[in-house]
């Protein structure tokens, strides 16, 4: 054990235990900061398997014709890459950071609810051995695109989607026992004087993602449910012949299916907000529009679903209303942009790599914004719809949106995780590498889903096949670069040098007011704020 | 203590919104079949028409066309006996459908109808339709199958043509034709 000079509450520590010993420790730990270091660490694990699925589907792409797999597994591949960044990398990675920072934001002991949350992260791993298990399942694994749209989910599925229909289950109880214990830990466990206008803003986003996810993720069980019974126990919810209708089954998906998208990118938003002031040596600008900003997305985000179904067939009253409503997104979200731009102004930036991350989530997520507000224009959708221009578009908001956003926040408080700080040269060329690549891999989707090359599909016209190889040697050295973050953070648990408490000169926050690494309990007292 | 009391008050109530939504998920189902029929979304027409004749409208023709699909699977000759009529809105009109089961074995059939332009269903009025019922043809059988229908008097001027299409599906396995006894 490194010996760690403790300022804050040493004399509590005598009487309180530490982590138990041996495997059991994991197993049982109820400790935010062990369910958040599980938390990450399943997330990535997940985002290897997603992100190596993705190195297949890329494969195949690199050029027309069939090579390496047959259509029926590309159809997996697509699907199970959706479904596990969606729900196994990008969300259990917040959930995650969630756990580690908001008690050490708000100067709360722990969760609210400490042993929901061990059991809400442990249904995460049941819930994906059993969807990943379908792979291996006669018939396969699921093939009908992670939005799973009836029929192609009810009448003309695999066998295995019984097994996907429970991971859908589990996976939607688990979020919802987490967003419960963060919206109690958020509202009841601040310390004295933490108003909730005091609250740093990843504790805002937070909040409002947790609400956000107890409103839609119930939405989501209901339609897998009535998925279930149309397959299992003879209703006809999505079947035209009983009287159903298919189109009732994506309004019902895309009723979960858009807040869901915000749920993936507002606690990002947070996140970045803590770091860019942290490197610019400024406080943050607009503290409260940004506040009122993440609400308003949130409210928009439940009247804007339908404009993922401008196709089939909705009237022009309803097209031309969702196609206004998704268009005001755009001020919320460009109230932020522009108060991230005002933080940076005149501060006196650094660029050690969360701020690389950060810069390069606020332009490449504007980028992908706008890529949205060109699919919103309901019209030009027509064209757009069902193309590699959507995949550009939320590949552009999901990687460096919700990914950078989650690399930017782990070199950020890894010195307070570990006690170590990570290289800082080998930080700044994963940065590189996944700035290139990423950008390498998605912007010439773009074009070819422009000139009309339809997504979902593993064979494509001979006169998209530079853009491909293009985006395939992309995207192969985005996925390596991504093992060497894994090398990085080995390294830095092992032999980073000592962190300091504080280790980022402008960064704010209680978190920074205990040592690194934070020890095993914090703020048993609460501490007081001015 | 008093904090635990209101983090169990709090997570009752968050847990009540939960299945509060969970039960939302659900009632979006006539919610959605109320604002189809409402509006004539997605061509969807309402059951049989109750309200008694109206006044024809001779200034007016309105073109009817008739379409019918097998859905997936669906083996059986199905087609209505014109492609298309003129009729006036508010007069009575009658069409006929030809539905034959090729097959060694008896089948359930059931016919869902659309109407295009969308915004016209709600004016399409069927008194009597072969789609209200199942149809069980044995091995071989050829039947004739009525739809009767008005067009409102109130049909949107600019709407002078009309499709009205059936995609017949096959709905055997879960509704299986019941031996007919003492025929």
């Amino acid at each position: 054990m490194s010996a760690v000079i403790d300022t804050h509450g040493h004399a509590g520590h005598d009487h309180h235990h530490g982590p138990a010993k041996g495997l059991m420790r994991w197993v049982l730990t109820t400790n935010h900061k062990d369910i958040g270091t599980m938390y990450l660490w399943f997330s990535f694990a997940m985002f290897l398997l997603g992100g190596t699925m993705a190195m297949v589907i890329r494969a195949e792409l690199f050029q027309p014709g069939l090579q390496i797999v047959q259509p029926e597994f590309f159809n997996q591949m697509t699907t199970m890459h959706g479904l596990i960044m969606v729900f196994g990398a990008v969300m259990p990675a917040f959930v995650g950071l969630a756990n580690w920072m908001i008690p050490l934001m708000i100067g709360a002991p722990d969760m609210a609810l400490p042993r929901m949350n061990n059991f809400s992260f442990w249904l995460l791993p049941a819930a994906f051995s059993m969807m990943v298990s379908t792979l291996f399942m006669e018939g396969g694994g699921p093939n009908f695109g992670w939005t799973f749209y009836a029929p192609l989910s009810t009448t003309y599925a695999p066998e295995s989607v019984t097994f996907f229909i429970f991971a859908v289950h589990l996976m939607g109880i688990s979020s919802i026992m987490g967003a419960i214990n963060v919206v109690a830990t958020i509202l009841n466990l601040r310390a004295p004087g933490m108003t909730l206008m005091k609250m740093p803003l990843f504790v805002w986003t937070w909040l409002i993602t947790a609400f956000l996810l107890i409103a839609v993720m119930p939405v989501l069980a209901g339609c897998v449910t009535m998925m279930l019974m149309d397959i299992h126990f003879g209703t006809s919810f999505f079947s035209a012949a009983g009287g159903g209708d298919p189109v009732l089954f994506q309004h019902v998906f895309w009723f979960f299916g858009h807040p869901e998208v915000y749920i993936m990118i507002l606690p990002a938003f947070g996140a970045v907000s803590a770091i860019i002031p942290a490197f610019a040596r400024k406080p943050l600008f607009g503290y409260t529009s940004m506040v009122y900003a993440t609400a308003s997305i949130a409210f928009l985000s439940f009247i804007v679903w339908a404009h993922h179904m401008f196709t089939v067939g909705i009237p022009l009253t309803g097209e031309l209303f969702f196609m206004y409503a998704t268009m005001l997104i755009a001020v919320p979200t460009g109230v932020k942009v522009f108060n991230w731009a005002s933080t940076m102004w005149q501060g006196s930036m650094t660029f050690e790599t969360p701020m690389l991350f950060s810069v390069a989530f606020v332009i490449l997520f504007t980028i992908g914004g706008f890529s949205g507000l060109m699919l919103a224009i309901a019209p030009a959708d027509f064209q757009y719809h069902d193309t590699y221009f959507v995949v550009a578009h939320f590949h552009y908001v999901l990687v460096p949106g919700a990914i950078f956003g989650i690399f930017a926040s782990a070199y950020y408080w890894l010195p307070k995780w570990t006690g170590h700080m990570y290289d800082e040269t080998l930080g700044k060329l994963h940065f590189w590498m996944s700035f290139v690549g990423m950008n390498m891999a998605f912007f010439p989707m773009h074009f070819v889903g422009l000139a009309g090359m339809p997504r979902r599909i593993p064979d494509y016209n001979m006169m998209f096949a530079n853009f491909n190889m293009v985006s395939s040697i992309g995207a192969f050295m985005f996925g390596a670069t991504q093992l060497l973050f894994l090398f990085i953070v080995i390294k830095c648990i092992r032999s980073g040098q000592p962190a300091a408490a504080k280790p980022w000169d402008g960064a704010e926050g209680l978190e920074w007011t205990v040592p690194s690494p934070a020890p095993y309990h914090t703020f048993q007292t609460p501490p007081e704020v001015k | 203590m008093n904090e635990s009391l209101s983090t169990r008050r709090l997570v009752i109530r968050l847990s009540l919104v939960v299945v509060a939504m969970f039960g939302f998920g659900f009632a979006l189902v006539p919610i959605y079949d109320v604002m189809c029929q409402a509006f004539g979304i997605n061509g969807k027409t309402a059951g049989a028409y109750e309200a008694g004749e109206q006044g024809v409208d001779a200034s007016r023709q309105v073109r009817v066309q008739f379409l019918a699909t097998n859905a997936a699977d669906m083996v059986w000759e199905f087609r209505p006996m014109a492609d298309e009529v003129a009729v006036h809105p508010g007069d009575s009109t009658q069409m006929v459908f030809v539905a034959h089961n090729p097959t060694d074995r008896p089948m359930t059939a059931q016919a869902i109808p659309s109407v295009a332009p969308s915004k016209a269903a709600a004016y399409f009025h069927k008194t009597e339709c072969f789609c209200f019922t199942q149809q069980v043809l044995q091995p071989g059988e050829r039947i004739e199958m009525p739809v009767r229908f008005i067009v409102d008097r109130d049909l949107p001027a600019d709407v002078r043509h009309l499709t009205l299409a059936y995609t017949l599906f096959d709905i055997t396995a879960s509704k299986p034709p019941v031996a007919q006894v003492g025929q």
